[in-house]
């Protein structure tokens, strides 16, 4: 029980004196996973878009695939990325095997398919005459495009924000492609491993509950969205 | 028809879906200011038409001719579809605002921030939303999320309009006031428009020309006379119904005890229609009494024409006449009467019927 008690005290300290070491390892999360997730909506609204509005032969195996892909275990992407950026692999050359670019592709790789099947499912669960109504108002296919995208908004959104929950919480792939290296790599999941695995739960404590409330926040922004957009 | 100019032509329209022809139409046009009511069974191609004049259906052939210039690339589509207005079935509004609703044409079209407010503000208030511009859309009634789309449709000012049953699954109250403001507004601002109903009397009311389709045919096209009362085949018969059709204009109204005059007759009937008014009189079959001889002066009909059987047709049980009283009537008479009448075609006869027998219908004029 002890240790417990100690090790919540130590850590609220940690956290009201703003360590500077916590407090970067934090900022790297935020960094690496918010861009990750920046990067994984791009790709995944752009291609999920066009996938869910064209019909083409294998859209169903596709689809199949990126949701599949929605629960892809991150030490199998951390292993491939691995592969991939080491040094006598294929983008070896790139150098970026433990840096917190090769974080950033990991967790992209991982939230991809999870906007990407979100927003193919949210395209899909749309009226299906909608389409026709918005190009019958006069829209060009571009003005369609967005129309249903903003009309899909919320799920999106949830799509976009379990991607990020996802990302800043795994730590198979950021511990492997990034090595935890002390203030480059270091990110607030691979920390706490490594203090859990030395005994200094105060530290892996204090970073546990900077990682829920991250978590807490990005469910938080978006309850409070949707409460917004659709009041009772 | 043909002395005025096309506005919307089409040529030899087919439609194919998964290899079979849906839709399979050799010529269609629409006039300026006119009305056109499409009817036919579920599946017979009526929305797939729409579609089609939009461009908007797969697999579509055929030539599209708008003010007499032919519509073909991308770019002459969208600027055709941004003259042309369709209201679909469902009102399929957009999850915001019903202000951002209406004004979503006219985004897309570009216009200003000011103009936008202004054109929005007015249809608003032409379909009675002017106190739920800041609503959102997803907590309107059924016939509240009708009108927004109809305002919708209406903003962005169409020269043409389409309407996909916009009607369907309203309450008669609702849907008696959502046509009477849709059709004020294309009689102001002379649109033309094409109605697709189920709603026979909304058809007759609406409009100059009824389109009758089947199959992904159009079978017949006429007035609503025309059609109502000289069905080309079985199915447009059936379909239409043997109810009788005689376009009247209104010459008396007491009290409404009203006298319509119908091809150099008076046809008497309750109503309250202004004299003056053009009307149709609609009457059943099974409420047109024949008789051989001048039936008996005490008699509650006050209609009473004579007339001559031109048509006998067996419907089963009994037996389908076609009279002519100086406009065309339709009479079902059991198989004992028209035994013990001696009825035959040629017969001379006196058909009459009930003044609260004869359903009233405004019409546009022609």
């Amino acid at each position: 029980m002890d240790v417990i008690l100690e090790g919540l005290t130590k850590a609220f300290q940690l956290l009201a004196s703003l360590d500077r070491e916590v407090l970067g390892i934090a900022w790297l999360s935020l960094k690496v996973s918010g861009l990750a997730t920046l990067f994984s909506l791009v790709i995944g609204l752009s291609v999920g878009t066009l996938v869910a509005l064209s019909s083409f032969p294998g859209k169903k195996i596709l689809v199949s695939v990126v949701n599949t892909g929605m629960g892809l275990p991150p030490v199998v992407v951390g292993l491939f990325v691995s592969i991939m950026l080491w040094r006598n692999g294929p983008l070896g050359y790139l150098e970026l095997l433990y840096t917190p670019t090769a974080i950033i592709i990991a967790q992209t790789v991982i939230a991809t398919p999870i906007v990407m099947g979100v927003t193919i499912g949210a395209m899909q669960n749309l009226p299906a005459n909608l389409r026709l109504q918005i190009l019958a108002l006069g829209a060009t296919r571009a003005q369609m495009v967005w129309m249903l995208i903003k009309e899909a908004r919320l799920p999106l959104m949830a799509g976009v924000m379990a991607g990020f929950g996802g990302v800043i919480s795994e730590v198979g792939a950021s511990i492997m492609v990034g090595g935890n290296v002390r203030g480059y790599t270091r990110v607030l999941t691979t920390a706490t491993v490594m203090e859990t695995g030395r005994g200094n739960f105060d530290m892996a404590i204090a970073l546990s509950v900077i990682l829920l409330l991250f978590c807490f926040a990005v469910n938080y922004i978006l309850t409070y969205i949707q409460q917004r957009e659709r009041p009772r | 028809m043909t002395q005025q100019q096309n506005l919307l032509d089409l040529k030899e329209l087919r439609v194919d879906r998964g290899g079979v022809t849906v839709l399979d139409i050799p010529s269609f046009s629409l006039s300026q200011n006119e009305f056109v009511s499409l009817i036919g069974p579920n599946g017979a191609g009526k929305s797939t038409l729409l579609l089609s004049l939009l461009g908007l259906m797969k697999h579509q052939t055929g030539t599209v001719t708008y003010r007499g210039g032919a519509v073909s690339s991308e770019a002459q589509w969208l600027e055709l579809r941004r003259r042309i207005a369709m209201v679909l079935q469902e009102p399929l509004l957009f999850d915001s605002t019903v202000f951002e609703n209406v004004a979503s044409g006219l985004k897309l079209r570009g216009l200003g921030r000011a103009e936008i407010k202004t054109r929005v503000a007015t249809y608003l208030e032409r379909f009675n939303l002017a106190h739920m511009g800041q609503r959102s859309a997803r907590k309107l009634s059924g016939g509240e999320a009708r009108r927004v789309s109809l305002a919708r449709a209406f903003a962005v000012e169409p020269e043409v309009i389409f309407f996909d049953e916009p009607f369907a699954n309203l309450d008669p109250p609702t849907r008696q006031a959502l046509t009477e403001d849709m059709d004020r507004i294309i009689r102001d601002r002379g649109i033309a428009a094409i109605l697709v109903t189920h709603d026979q009397s909304e058809a007759l009311r609406m409009s100059q020309r009824i389109v009758v389709m089947n199959r992904g045919s159009i079978v017949q096209q006429g007035t609503p006379a025309e059609v109502m009362n000289h069905p080309v085949n079985e199915f447009v018969a059936n379909f239409v119904g043997m109810e009788t059709i005689l376009e009247g204009e209104v010459v008396r109204n007491n009290d409404q005890q009203m006298a319509v005059m119908v091809a150099g007759r008076e046809v008497d009937t309750i109503g309250d229609a202004e004299p003056g008014a053009q009307v149709y009189c609609c009457i059943r079959p099974e409420n047109v009494t024949i008789s051989v001889s001048h039936p008996d002066e005490k008699s509650s009909a006050r209609n009473l024409y004579p007339g001559r059987v031109t048509d006998v047709a067996s419907m089963g049980p009994f037996l389908r006449l076609q009279l002519d009283c100086g406009f065309p009537l339709t009479s079902y008479v059991t198989r004992e009467s028209f035994a013990k009448l001696e009825l035959c075609e040629g017969r001379d006869v006196y058909a009459s019927f009930k003044a609260t027998s004869v359903h009233l219908i405004r019409r546009r004029a022609a």
